[in-house]
């Protein structure tokens, strides 16, 4: 069993929230309560040690002191970070829209080509390459076994799924005829493919319980290595 | 003019931002790099104001003394203390306030989420029905790939991780995919209609 | 109350206590269930174990915060305990503003377990916010993203990684996240500067990388505590992942005969039901 405070201290917080699987409590509240407030201070501490003082304060400084005068214009992005906080005031509000507008535009600009190539291009690329499936023959000819002939058949199957889950979400038609049949298709993909994730889903979950109780059994009982 | 001069900057830096991928021309890399260490700057505030707001919000619970504002206090003694031992004592990995960190805040959070593990077991239990064909693709292949993704899986029977690497790499990936194209439409479409003004939410309201 | 209708209106903490015992006895009786390794987690491992310490160093960037730890730290250390073993230069960094903490103890416990120094055989960065920027700055020069390592030091007084400007001065990145932050990496690192990219990732997201492995955005794929036991196989170094499967396939194989238990009592009641129903 662990001597430590700080184990003990970690082991006492984790029974606290626990504690809620029997019914919400005083002591359940108020370590999340204690979790609200230490993590927000924890990320304040972080942004100014980690990107205001080495982005923004020593620059400046060096620019003052060591006669670095092109640091001065971070001026500019560090009185835009300012405005944020004029949004508490009423007649300053509007300027914080300034910085906002900053952001908010650059971050959709850079996203857009981007966004393009890795979601749209690249994922069509690999749609089309999979409707010739030239390395799955390669393997089937470099080992001929039912597993790599059904791999064969697979990957252009893959591409036909594709495209019918993309039929599936176009709504601008109604869904009969062809369409309809597509979309079916496509549903059945979509119904495995949610099936998948949902049973990653539980192993994740799992996971995060399989942690804690590695923690009270390891670090804080000592019953295991 | 209040809403005018915010769009205008969105809309040139949007379409500057989007251009300057396409040109690798030296004043075009110093633009593009100018930006992006100013959003860094202008970005770290935009995330102080939003603890900022959680501030503000358990402060008023506690001057009011409003229902449960003892949790407020608890949670405001937790962010002063952090605070003070953060910004006076340093972030080295032997300091208190990492020790805050990994026996306070990781038990914590930790734990928080490590609840959903039950919480899933019960509504696997309670509300994961073969109603429909759909239903039942889905409780198959989320019970072959629960089977083929731990050991236990391949004791039982060797062709469950098989399943299962078929059942990720072919159906899950067709569907993915198409979502993933979906979305990415979605995404772009947005950032246009942001860029050209269409879309304002975020300017909020008043002049 | 039949049988059928009392299990479905079972008190749910007996569902919880269920669980908790599914997870709690194999840690202490242990079944130690054999391992085997799937082909995206060997990739990754393959990828590593081609590099040299000759080579340009390895970016390991820890996006994750202590929500997803149990699932991310195994499989960050078993990674890093093998770029150590192969001595292989490494700088690890931080997108997720909860991640300094656990980056830092992971690249420190790995470190100290090699008798890697700081500064000589890896860089410590830190934390930025602004993910997709920071990523596409790296790519013009990582300088100007990271001006200081964690500790204040300027990179440039640090003699790892004074000559590592881009991402040409890098072998490959491998990134730990449980959020969009590998998507990120994939549009801004691997797009643009075709970086090679692999991915450790919550089991909750790692259905949704298989279409960026096809296409070889991502060269590998670390999903969930699975993979990381897998990796930790692979290095011949067991940790907190392997011995974590058993409890994971117990738990498993217990909420499985719940699902089937659940399905079993409805449909007999819903049998039950219309039967009386065609009676009355």
């Amino acid at each position: 069993m662990s001597t430590d405070l700080w184990v003990w201290l970690a082991a006492l917080l984790t029974f606290c929230i626990y504690s809620f699987l029997y019914r919400d409590n005083p002591v359940y509240k108020a370590a999340e309560h204690l979790f609200v407030g230490v993590s927000a201070a924890y990320y304040l501490v972080i942004y100014y040690h980690n990107s205001v003082l080495p982005n923004l304060a020593r620059p400046l400084w060096a620019a003052v002191t060591e006669g670095q005068h092109g640091n001065f214009i971070l001026i500019i992005p560090g009185i835009l970070g300012i405005f944020f906080f004029l949004r508490f005031f009423p007649r300053g509000g509007w300027l914080s829209r300034w910085s906002i507008a900053f952001y908010v535009g650059s971050g959709a600009g850079l996203s857009i080509p981007r966004t393009m190539l890795t979601r749209i291009i690249q994922q069509m690329q690999g749609t089309m390459v999979s409707f010739i499936p030239t390395q799955a023959w390669r393997t089937l000819l470099a080992e001929p076994t039912i597993w790599n002939g059904l791999w064969l058949m697979s990957v252009p199957l893959a591409a036909v799924g594709v495209l019918c889950t993309l039929s599936y979400f176009f709504f601008s038609r109604p869904h009969r005829g062809v369409l309809g049949v597509t979309s079916r298709i496509g549903i059945v993909f979509l119904m495995i493919g949610f099936g998948a994730s949902f049973g990653y889903t539980v192993m994740a979950r799992i996971s995060l319980l399989i942690g804690r109780v590695y923690f009270l059994l390891s670090d804080w009982l000592g019953i295991i290595e | 003019m209040r809403r005018q001069v915010p769009l205008a900057i969105c809309f040139f830096l949007g379409v500057t931002m989007a251009i300057q991928y396409f040109i690798p021309h030296r004043v075009s890399l110093v633009y593009g790099e100018t930006i992006r260490t100013w959003y860094l700057i202008v970005f770290t505030f935009a995330l102080v104001l939003g603890t900022g707001s959680l501030i503000r919000v358990h402060w008023a619970r506690i001057r009011r003394r409003a229902s449960g504002w003892w949790y407020s206090l608890i949670a405001m003694g937790g962010l002063v203390l952090t605070l003070a031992v953060g910004f006076f004592g340093g972030i080295g990995q032997e300091g208190l306030f990492m020790k805050l960190y990994n026996y306070v805040q990781v038990p914590l959070e930790g734990t928080m989420f490590s609840l959903l593990a039950f919480y899933i077991a019960s509504a696997a239990y309670r509300a994961f029905r073969a109603r429909t064909l759909e239903a039942t693709l889905l409780l198959l292949a989320a019970g072959i790939v629960m089977l083929g993704r731990v050991p236990i899986g391949q004791s039982i029977w060797a062709g469950f991780p098989r399943i299962t690497e078929w059942i990720l790499e072919v159906p899950n990936l067709a569907a993915k995919r198409g979502i993933m194209i979906g979305v990415g439409l979605g995404m772009i479409s947005t950032a246009v209609k942001i860029i050209l003004g269409i879309e304002r939410s975020w300017i909020g309201g008043g002049d | 109350m039949g049988l059928f209708e009392r299990l479905m209106h079972i008190d749910r903490r007996i569902i919880f206590l269920c669980i908790a015992l599914a997870v709690l006895i194999p840690f202490i009786f242990p079944l130690r269930l054999p391992t085997y390794v799937t082909r995206r987690v060997k990739d990754v491992y393959d990828r590593i174990e081609t590099l040299t310490p000759d080579d340009p160093p390895v970016l390991i960037s820890i996006d994750y915060d202590p929500a997803a730890m149990p699932e991310l730290q195994p499989m960050t250390l078993a990674v890093l305990r093998h770029c150590f073993s192969k001595d292989l230069k490494v700088i690890t960094m931080t997108l997720h503003q909860a991640g300094p903490g656990l980056a830092l103890d992971a690249t420190s416990e790995a470190a100290e377990e090699y008798g890697k120094v700081n500064g000589i055989d890896y860089v410590f960065l830190g934390f930025k916010p602004a993910i997709a920027m920071v990523i596409d700055q790296m790519g013009q020069d990582i300088h100007r993203a990271f001006p200081e390592d964690y500790f204040g030091t300027p990179l440039s007084e640090i003699p790892m990684i004074a000559d590592i400007h881009t991402y040409d001065d890098i072998s490959l990145i491998v990134t730990f996240a449980a959020s969009a932050i590998t998507e990120a990496w994939v549009a801004y690192a691997n797009g643009p500067y075709q970086e090679p990219v692999a991915a450790g990732c919550t089991a909750v997201s790692a259905t949704d990388y298989y279409p960026f492995l096809q296409t070889g955005q991502l060269f590998g794929l670390i999903g969930g505590l699975k993979g990381a036991a897998e990796y930790e196989y692979l290095i011949g170094v067991p940790g907190r992942a392997i011995i974590g499967m058993d409890a994971q396939s117990i738990a498993h194989l217990i909420i499985i005969v719940f699902v089937i238990i659940g399905n079993v009592a409805f449909f007999v009641q819903r049998r039950g039901a219309a039967g009386g129903g065609r009676r009355g």
